[in-house]
């Protein structure tokens, strides 16, 4: 598979502790899946994601291509499925997060995440956005934190005469940046999205759009999407999962990952330039 | 009858969009006829479940209303022939019976709820728990009072409000568990799951999100607990037996309103059964009372 990546990165990122900006230390997670089960059944076969600091990496694929399992095994939210095995390593700030010694609570107060549907706690919006910081215990200013996190979501202007009413109370957009608001007061690293905008409607969704190219200057985002169009206009690598049902079972894997133009204008492989065809999905 | 009147059709039954249907309502239709008996039916059987319920409310309001009066709340229960009187005792001693048997059983209710519903549903633990809260849900409640009597009366050799509140505790705890594990259950995991994914450990998720979200529910099951002790007699007959006097302590034989109205709804003085008829109307507004406040305390913010 990994011949098939426009560019090569070690397999081994446990060295990257030098500040030389070397081509290893832009990666902020490299994933090396080898496989993941869902208990006796392949969900994932081996590949390489590396997913660049800075930047907005986006899963696309069919159906039941993994691009979500390998999402949420990023920050091991799959752990919390009790038949989940992950085979391989995923390295973060230098460490397997898959190491026996890690502690996947706080690997996920690193690494954020953004739900496909909005799920606000049932609190207020001041709540909801405080929530991480609490659980964090979190010392600084909580006012200014939920301030700069709800700007930083874009959602500011029309929350900030109501941070006391109920967060359920706002529509599907605002539900869905006030999620994000919440993942990111914590101050993560990282910020997972898995298709935040499948339950929105179109303005909606150009909105969070439009706040991920704002949040990638903080944050490195890693998104799944269901619509093409979307990596294209938000991601800078896309990665293109499958699905392989030649020997009888079904099981994702990485096909071909790159810059997106690159991916979408003269994909390396022959499935890659069928599936952005529209040929099969 | 029937599709023909409904659905523009020609002759030879084809569906024909040209025909302009007829769309006012023909009540004597068929369906819509056997539409509104049936809604009729469902009204009436929903009114004579609801007599047996009026009338009980009913006959203690006409019959108790008469005696409701401060004194039932001061005073003590009269003996034989006397007038007059209260039972005041008793009152205190049912809350203070019920207050024991929720300090048992609504934490370990709510733990073996979030055990069964929320942490660990599929483990052996939790089905033997959820078995035996199915089993005691059914448990006649003498044989709390016989248990308890066996265990705590002979033990302590003394009859005690602690013992009739255990007993209570006994008919409370499986009401109160198997509630909770349904409010906990209910909880829509996309909510855990955001929680877990802002790093939360188990025991946040549930203290901060789970049991935040079903308290209305899991409130609700601890009425309906209480509900259900405080209407007991049978397993403070061999327990908790009962007293003429106040109480000054958790130790000695305590006078309970069911207990009381056992009592004096046999005797052959007006009077007692007068009282008999109040503590009854008094027990269904405590009841009520604690149903209404929960009601408030517990509705949901957000």
């Amino acid at each position: 598979m990994k011949n098939n990546m426009t560019k090569t990165t070690p397999l081994d990122a446990m060295e990257q502790t030098t500040g030389v900006p070397t081509e290893e230390n832009q990666i902020a997670i490299d994933a090396n899946i080898e496989a993941i089960y869902y208990g006796k059944f392949r969900a994932v076969r081996q590949s390489h994601v590396p997913i660049r600091k800075g930047e907005i990496t986006g899963f696309i694929g069919p159906s039941g291509c993994g691009k979500s399992t390998v999402l949420r095994s990023l920050n091991r939210m799959n752990d919390l499925i009790p038949t989940f095995k992950m085979k391989g390593h995923v390295h973060f700030m230098g460490q397997d997060i898959y190491d026996p010694a890690i502690d996947p609570v706080v690997v996920r107060r690193h690494i954020g995440m953004v739900f496909q549907q909005p799920n606000p706690f049932a609190m207020s919006i001041y709540d909801n956005v405080a929530f991480g910081l609490k659980i964090n215990r979190f010392k600084g200013d909580v006012n200014q934190r939920v301030e700069e996190a709800l700007r930083e979501a874009a959602l500011w202007d029309e929350v900030k005469d109501k941070l006391h009413s109920s967060g359920l109370a706002l529509s599907g957009g605002q539900q869905q940046r006030l999620c994000i608001a919440r993942a990111i007061a914590p101050n993560p690293t990282v910020l997972l999205m898995d298709e935040p905008c499948s339950a929105l409607d179109p303005i909606a969704t150009r909105k969070v759009e439009k706040l991920m190219h704002e949040l990638k200057k903080h944050y490195t985002v890693a998104i799944v999407t269901h619509n093409m169009q979307q990596a294209q206009r938000v991601a800078d690598t896309t990665a293109f999962f499958s699905v392989d049902i030649s020997d009888g079972e079904r099981c994702g894997y990485l096909v071909e990952m790159g810059k997106t133009e690159e991916l979408f204008e003269d994909p390396k492989q022959e499935l890659t330039r069928k599936y952005i065809r529209g040929e099969f999905s | 009858m029937g599709a023909s009147e409904t659905l523009p059709m020609t002759a030879t039954g084809e569906i024909n969009a040209a025909i302009i249907p007829d769309l006012r309502r023909k009540r004597m239709e068929r369906r819509s006829f056997l539409d509104t008996l049936f809604t009729l039916g469902l009204w009436g059987i929903a009114a004579i479940g609801a007599i047996p319920l009026f009338s009980v409310l009913y006959m203690l309001i006409t019959k108790g209303g008469a005696r409701l009066s401060l004194d039932l709340f001061t005073q003590l229960p009269p003996a034989g022939f006397m007038q007059g009187g209260g039972f005041g005792n008793a009152i205190v001693g049912t809350i203070v019976m019920v207050g024991v048997a929720c300090v048992i059983a609504v934490p370990l209710g709510i733990c073996g709820g979030v055990l069964t519903g929320a942490m660990a549903p599929k483990s052996k633990t939790a089905k033997v728990v959820r078995f035996i809260g199915k089993v005691m849900s059914g448990f006649p409640s003498i044989l709390a009072g016989v248990f308890t009597y066996a265990w705590l009366v002979v033990g302590l050799k003394t009859y005690s409000a602690l013992a009739g509140g255990v007993a209570l505790s006994i008919l409370m705890l499986p009401i109160v568990l198997l509630t909770a594990e349904q409010a906990v259950a209910m909880v829509p995991k996309r909510m855990k799951d955001a929680a877990y994914g802002m790093g939360c450990t188990h025991t946040q998720v549930i203290l901060k999100v789970v049991l935040p979200a079903s308290l209305p529910s899991i409130l609700t099951g601890i009425m309906l607990g209480i509900a259900r002790a405080a209407g007991e007699s049978a397993p403070l007959l061999f327990t908790a037996l009962f007293s003429n006097y106040w109480m000054r302590g958790l130790m000695e034989p305590t006078a309970s309103l069911s207990i009381l109205i056992y009592n004096f709804s046999g005797m052959p003085f007006p009077n007692q059964i007068e009282l008999a008829w109040a503590a009854s109307l008094v027990l269904v507004l405590i009841v009520f009372t604690f149903n209404i406040l929960s009601r408030i305390l517990g509705r949901p913010k957000y």
